[in-house]
Order: C-alpha cells, then sequence, then structure tokens
C-alpha cells in the first residue's frame, strides 16, 4: 500500500483485535454449552409435518405437549421423520434442527416453571407456521 | 452516447443492439421492473403480516409462493440484472475499450434472463429461496419446483458468462497504457465479483441438477428414504451462495468508490486498499459458507472453523468503509442525491456487518438462526447496503443515460422515505427475532410484542414503498421532461470531478455513440 495510511493500519487492527476478542469468548462459551451434563434424561422429540412428538426415558409418550420437571436436565435427541425441521424453544434458547437420517441432539435445563412455546424454526411447508406445541415445566 | 430519449431510436434497434450501453441499458430496465414486481410481492407480504389472522393472502401456500418468489426476483432478477447494467454502461469505458470483449456473448447473457424470469413468475414455487431437500424433493408442488430449477439452471448460466466478458474485458482488453493497478476501483469490483462468480456458480449447478435428478426419481442424493443426505445439498448451496452475496455487495461498493470521491470533490484515500480489499475478498468468501449450518448438527469442530472463516472476512469490508469515510474526512462534501444513497449505505453496511458478527459467533447463532433477526441482517445488506449503492447510483447515470436532469427534491425525498423505511424494518426484525419469531411464517400468535413489532415492520414497508413511487415518476417524468444536463458537469461539482472516463476513450467520445 503505497502511501503513508498508518491511520487505517491502526483501524484495521482494532478491528482484527475485536473480531478476536468476539471469536474467542464464543469458542469458550460455545465449549461450555456444547457437552450435555452426564446425568441429563433423554427425551426422544420426532418432528414431521406439523407437530412434534415426545417420548420420555421411561417411554411415556406426548403429542404436542412436553411435561418437565424444573432444575433437571434434559438431552433432547432430535430426528425428522419427513423434511427438515427445526425444534426451538424461544424462552430457553434452545434450537437445533430436526434432520430426516440424522439424530442431532441439545440439552438445556429449564430453571423457571411455567408454561412455554415450543415451535418449528426451519420452513417445512404448508403448515410451518402452526408446527407448535406446549413446554410445560413443573416444580418450584 | 447512448439512448439519448430526446432523439429516440426505434425500440427494436435498442433490443437487436450488442453494442455494451444499449445493453446496459436493457439490463437497467429489467432490473427496475423485477425491483417494482418483487417489491409488490415484499408489500403483499408485510400487509399479510400486519395481524395475526389470515389479512389479504388467502392461505398459507399462496404465502410460500409469495416469499420464495420475492427473494429469488429480488436477489436474481434485480440486484444482478441491476449491477451488470452498471458494469455494461461503465466497464468499457473505464478500461477505454469500445464495447465488452465478447458483444454478442453480452447480449445472449442478457436475453437469457428474461425466459428465466417467466419460469420463475409463472411458476412461483414454495420452497424458498434456498429449496432445501428434502422438502424440495419430496413435498414442493410440481411443476412450479422444476419450473424454478430450469428458471435459476438459466440464470447461473447467463451469470456466468456476463462474468467471463467482465473478466475477459478487464484483464484483456483494458488500454495497453493502463496497468492492472490503475484501473478504476468501480471496474476492479466487477474483475473481483465476476471472479467469484465463475468460481462459486459451478457447485450450485450441480446441486440444482442432482435436485432435479432427485425429484424426477432417477437418483436420490439428497433423499434419506433412499440414503442420501440433505445436508449434502445445504453444502453445496451455500457453497455457491455465501460467496455469492459478496458478488452482489462487491459491485455495490464499487459504485459507492465512484460516487464519494466525486461528491467529496477529492480523490479516493487510498486505491491500492481498496483494490486489496477487493482480492483479500474475494480469496476469504469461500471460507465461511457453512455458518449458515451451525444448526444443523455440526461437530465443534466444523463450527469453530466455518465461525473463525467468516470473521476472517470482516476486516476487508471493514476497510472499505475507513476509505469512504477517510476520503469523505476533509472533502468539500455536495450532498446531491447520489451521495445520499451512497452515505446512507456506508451506515446500514457497516449496521448490518456488525449483525452478521453476531450472527457467526457461535452460541449467539442459537438464538438469532432462522428467526427474524436473520431476515433484518441480510435486508440491511440487499436494501440497505446493495439497493441503497444500486440506487444512488442509478440515479448518477441518470443524466449520462438521458443526457436530462433527475427532480433533485424527488429524489431527495425517495432517499429519505427509503432511509426512515429501512431503519424502521429491518432493525425493527433484528429486535423481532430476539422475541423468537421464526422466519417464513404466513401467520403468528397473538403475542403483544410480536404484533407491536410486526405492525412497525409493516408501516417501515409501505414507507418505502411510497419512496419507490415517487422514484418511479421521477424517472419516468424525468427522462421525458427533466431538464436538459450539462453533460460537462451534471451535478455542479466543477467540471473535473465528473466522468472523466469517457473523455479519455476516444472509441466513445466521436460520434457520440
Ligand atoms: C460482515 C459480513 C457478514 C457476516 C459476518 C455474515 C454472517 C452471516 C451469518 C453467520 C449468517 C447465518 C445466520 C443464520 O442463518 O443463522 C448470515 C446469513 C445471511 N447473510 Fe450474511 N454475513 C455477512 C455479509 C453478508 C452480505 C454482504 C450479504 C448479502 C449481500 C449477506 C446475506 C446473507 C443472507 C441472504 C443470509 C441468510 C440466508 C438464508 O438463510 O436465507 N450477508 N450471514
Ligand atoms: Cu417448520
Ligand atoms: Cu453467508
Amino acid at each position: 500500500m503505497g502511501h503513508s495510511n498508518w491511520p487505517e493500519w491502526i483501524y484495521v487492527a482494532v478491528v482484527i483485535a475485536l473480531l478476536v476478542y468476539v471469536g474467542a469468548e464464543a469458542w469458550n462459551i460455545e465449549n461450555l454449552i456444547d457437552h450435555a451434563p452426564e446425568d441429563a434424561e433423554i427425551i426422544k422429540v420426532t418432528a414431521q409435518q406439523w407437530f412434534w412428538s415426545f417420548e420420555h426415558a421411561d417411554g411415556t409418550k406426548e403429542i404436542g405437549e412436553l411435561h418437565l420437571k424444573k432444575d433437571h436436565a434434559y438431552k433432547f435427541e432430535i430426528h425428522s421423520k419427513d423434511v427438515n425441521h427445526n425444534f426451538n424453544i424461544p424462552e430457553f434458547l434452545v434450537l437445533m434442527d430436526a434432520v430426516p437420517g440424522r439424530i442431532n441432539t441439545v440439552w438445556f435445563s429449564p430453571n423457571e416453571s411455567g408454561e412455554f412455546d415450543i415451535q418449528c424454526r426451519e420452513y417445512c411447508g404448508l403448515i410451518h407456521y402452526n408446527m407448535r406445541a406446549k413446554l410445560f415445566v413443573e416444580g418450584s | 452516447m447512448v439512448l439519448t430519449l430526446a432523439k429516440p431510436r426505434p425500440i427494436w434497434q435498442i433490443m437487436f443492439s450488442t453494442h455494451h450501453t444499449d445493453v446496459g441499458l436493457m439490463y437497467l430496465i429489467f432490473s427496475i421492473m423485477a425491483l417494482f414486481i418483487g417489491g409488490a410481492m415484499a408489500i403483499a407480504i408485510r400487509v399479510e403480516l400486519f395481524a395475526p389472522g389470515a389479512q389479504i393472502i388467502a392461505d398459507a401456500m399462496t404465502f410460500n409462493r409469495l416469499f420464495t418468489s420475492h427473494g429469488t426476483t429480488m436477489i436474481f432478477l434485480f440486484l444482478l440484472p441491476s449491477a451488470s447494467a452498471v458494469g455494461n454502461y461503465l466497464v468499457p469505458i473505464m478500461v477505454r475499450y469500445k464495447d465488452m470483449a465478447y458483444p454478442k456473448l453480452n447480449a445472449i447473457a442478457f436475453w437469457m434472463i428474461p425466459p428465466a424470469a417467466a419460469l420463475v413468475w409463472l411458476g412461483m414455487a414454495d420452497f424458498g429461496w434456498y429449496a432445501n431437500p428434502p422438502y424440495s424433493v419430496i413435498s414442493a408442488p410440481a411443476p412450479a419446483a422444476e419450473m424454478w430449477i430450469f428458471g435459476l439452471k438459466i440464470l447461473g448460466i447467463s451469470s456466468v458468462l456476463g462474468s467471463i466478458n467482465f473478466v475477459v474485458t478487464i484483464l484483456k482488453c483494458k488500454h495497453p497504457d493502463m496497468s492492472i493497478g490503475k484501473v478504476p476501483l468501480l471496474a476492479w469490483s466487477f474483475l473481483a465479483a465476476s471472479t467469484i462468480a465463475i468460481m462459486a456458480i459451478p457447485t450450485f449447478a450441480a446441486g440444482l441438477l442432482m435436485l432435479l435428478t432427485d425429484r424426477l426419481g432417477a437418483t436420490g442424493f439428497f433423499n434419506p428414504l433412499v440414503g442420501g443426505d440433505p445436508i449434502a445439498y445445504q453444502h453445496l448451496f451455500w457453497f455457491t451462495f455465501h460467496p455469492e452475496v459478496y458478488v452482489l455487495v462487491i459491485p455495490a461498493i464499487g459504485m459507492m468508490y465512484e460516487i464519494i470521491p466525486r461528491f467529496s470533490r477529492r480523490p479516493i484515500f487510498s486505491h491500492s486498499s481498496g483494490v486489496f480489499a477487493f482480492v483479500l475478498l474475494s480469496i476469504v468468501a469461500f471460507a465461511s459458507w457453512a455458518h449458515h449450518m451451525f444448526a444443523t448438527g455440526m461437530s465443534f469442530t466444523e463450527k469453530t472453523v466455518f465461525m473463525v472463516g467468516t470473521l476472517a472476512a470482516v476486516p476487508a469490508s471493514a476497510m472499505h468503509v475507513f476509505n469512504f469515510l477517510a476520503t469523505m474526512w476533509n472533502g468539500r462534501i455536495k450532498f446531491a442525491t447520489p451521495m445520499m444513497w451512497a452515505v446512507g449505505g456506508i451506515a446500514l453496511f457497516f449496521s448490518a456487518g456488525a449483525g452478521g458478527v453476531v450472527n457467526t459467533a457461535m452460541p449467539l447463532d442459537f438464538i438469532t438462526h432462522d428467526s427474524y433477526w436473520v431476515v433484518g441482517h441480510f435486508h440491511l445488506f440487499v436494501f440497505g447496503t446493495i439497493a441503497f449503492g444500486t440506487i444512488g447510483f442509478f440515479y448518477y447515470l441518470f443524466p449520462y443515460v438521458t443526457r436530462r436532469m433527475y427532480n433533485e427534491k424527488l429524489g431527495v425525498v425517495h432517499f429519505i422515505l427509503s432511509m426512515v423505511g429501512a431503519s424502521l424494518t429491518f432493525f425493527t426484525q433484528h429486535l423481532l427475532g430476539l422475541y423468537g419469531m421464526p422466519r417464513r411464517v404466513f401467520d403468528y400468535p397473538e403475542i403483544p410484542e410480536w404484533i407491536a413489532m410486526n405492525q412497525i415492520i409493516s408501516i417501515g414497508a409501505m414507507i418505502i414503498l411510497v419512496g419507490m413511487g415517487i422514484f418511479l415518476v421521477n424517472l419516468i417524468y424525468s427522462s421525458a421532461r427533466g431538464k436538459p444536463a450539462n453533460m460537462n458537469d451534471p451535478f455542479g461539482l466543477g467540471g473535473k470531478y465528473y466522468y472523466p472516463y469517457s473523455q479519455l476513450n476516444p472509441h466513445h467520445d466521436k460520434a457520440g455513440y
């Protein structure tokens, strides 16, 4: 770069430093949340056009509703029977694609009791907009 | 020099011409038409989402067809042709050649677009602009899906032909006295964008064919029922389309490189830093495609690689912003319409990039992914940056194409409405995404925050619409009745700041053509 433009170099250095910071923070946090705790209870989640069904570790099944306990870790094993969907509990920032032929996992531990929305976040056709379920977190 | 609307030529003379300014004019008219068609679709979507419940669109299927065609139209039929319009007008002039390197090929590349557009518009596919399988293989209704696939196939070929033409024109036909380093930054932007397009497009071209044979049942590349992998498609798609976003944005940056120094009445702060950033971006553009796929179940390592690849592309964009600001710093700025659009575009470009960094920071992507945040993010690019740069440049080209001046007041009003409308619409979409609203939905539950934000977004869209109406009136009225432009200095910048290229170009000065 021909003529003197040291302000540009300083600016670029600052931008790179910020990006390194964001990247490192992101790496740290993702590293922390990537692995589910050992004792997490497994819930099988099945997506299909256009509803959700769930199977608890003890074999109980639910359709369109999911009942969980507060302060208890759960690991979702998500798959789809037809097209791509995305399992999303916006309140708890749970989000993972449901892809036919694969099982994707994501875990969380609800720290609040009450009634929450479960929705599909990946376009899946006609009733995508209304592919919803309810999450009930029980206990105080 | 070009179509002088004061002395009109018969339309067929322009249509059968292979001269670069005529082809450019056809690209220009086509892209503006597509902007309004795509815009009408957007308005239908926004009216529908103004409140929960069905408003004006009868059913979800129609809605899904609309957002698919909206995205496809805006990207492939408005943004790409509008860049080609500008490139066709100015690249040969800037490199001091008489025409594009292959004039016939140039006209062919243009004439492939209308039939492709007809396929897209008459088919109205419903699988989103990304046509993800297995939905696009097992669920999407025929013949719309096939029509979309063939339409995109044709558009891809047209785009590659056009790109080859730009690369050859710039590298091989530039005046022998002009070293590659001296090629103006607008022409450089076309060199960079065209190179990316040539390298990126074949991958999706293959993906499209595989999608077609999958739909015919002949193969099962992406169909898990017969052992295929739908995620493979996403890799093919994004390997093309992440770089493609730079194919779209780089020419718009190039247009700002043309406008900003002229209206600041200063040379660009650093020509070489602009070239460097273009070249850098054309390389790192290929290192980030799977940042669209974090939620498909990628491993921690894969996510890290693509986050780093994405972050690596940011400094190149940031350098352009610096270059613009440094040029304006001590300039004698004239805030005429083109300059307003360019400066507004830079502000939105910066915000869009900041939002992109949030998207790629792994844990945060699981908050923004497939929500309205993403819709806001890329609209700040495609509308806030690219369309802003391009529309500003259309005003800048106006006297050049028509020999008349547009109405400055209407131009300014158009800008203000668009800036206000875009900010209301696209920043609110980011927020709505954080509140959890998914994208591509025909209807939504009655959550008070969602309703309020959707209404703000729709009002923003209406404001943009009013601005675009004014734009259309200005274009049509001024090309017929506008004041004759002072062709030596149409913007009153002091003569030497306007179009020195045509004066340096022996091919374009003589017969006025
Ligand atoms: C600073 C540069 C950029 C960064 C860091 C960035 C980052 C990202 C990321 C990580 C996503 C994925 C979000 C998600 O789906 O979860 C995304 C989506 C998107 N970006 Fe960007 N981006 C940048 C520039 C651009 C540009 C220049 C354009 C357009 C010209 C663009 C257009 C898009 C589009 C269209 C999508 C959504 C695609 C879809 O899912 O349909 N981005 N961006
Ligand atoms: Cu869905
Ligand atoms: Cu991308």
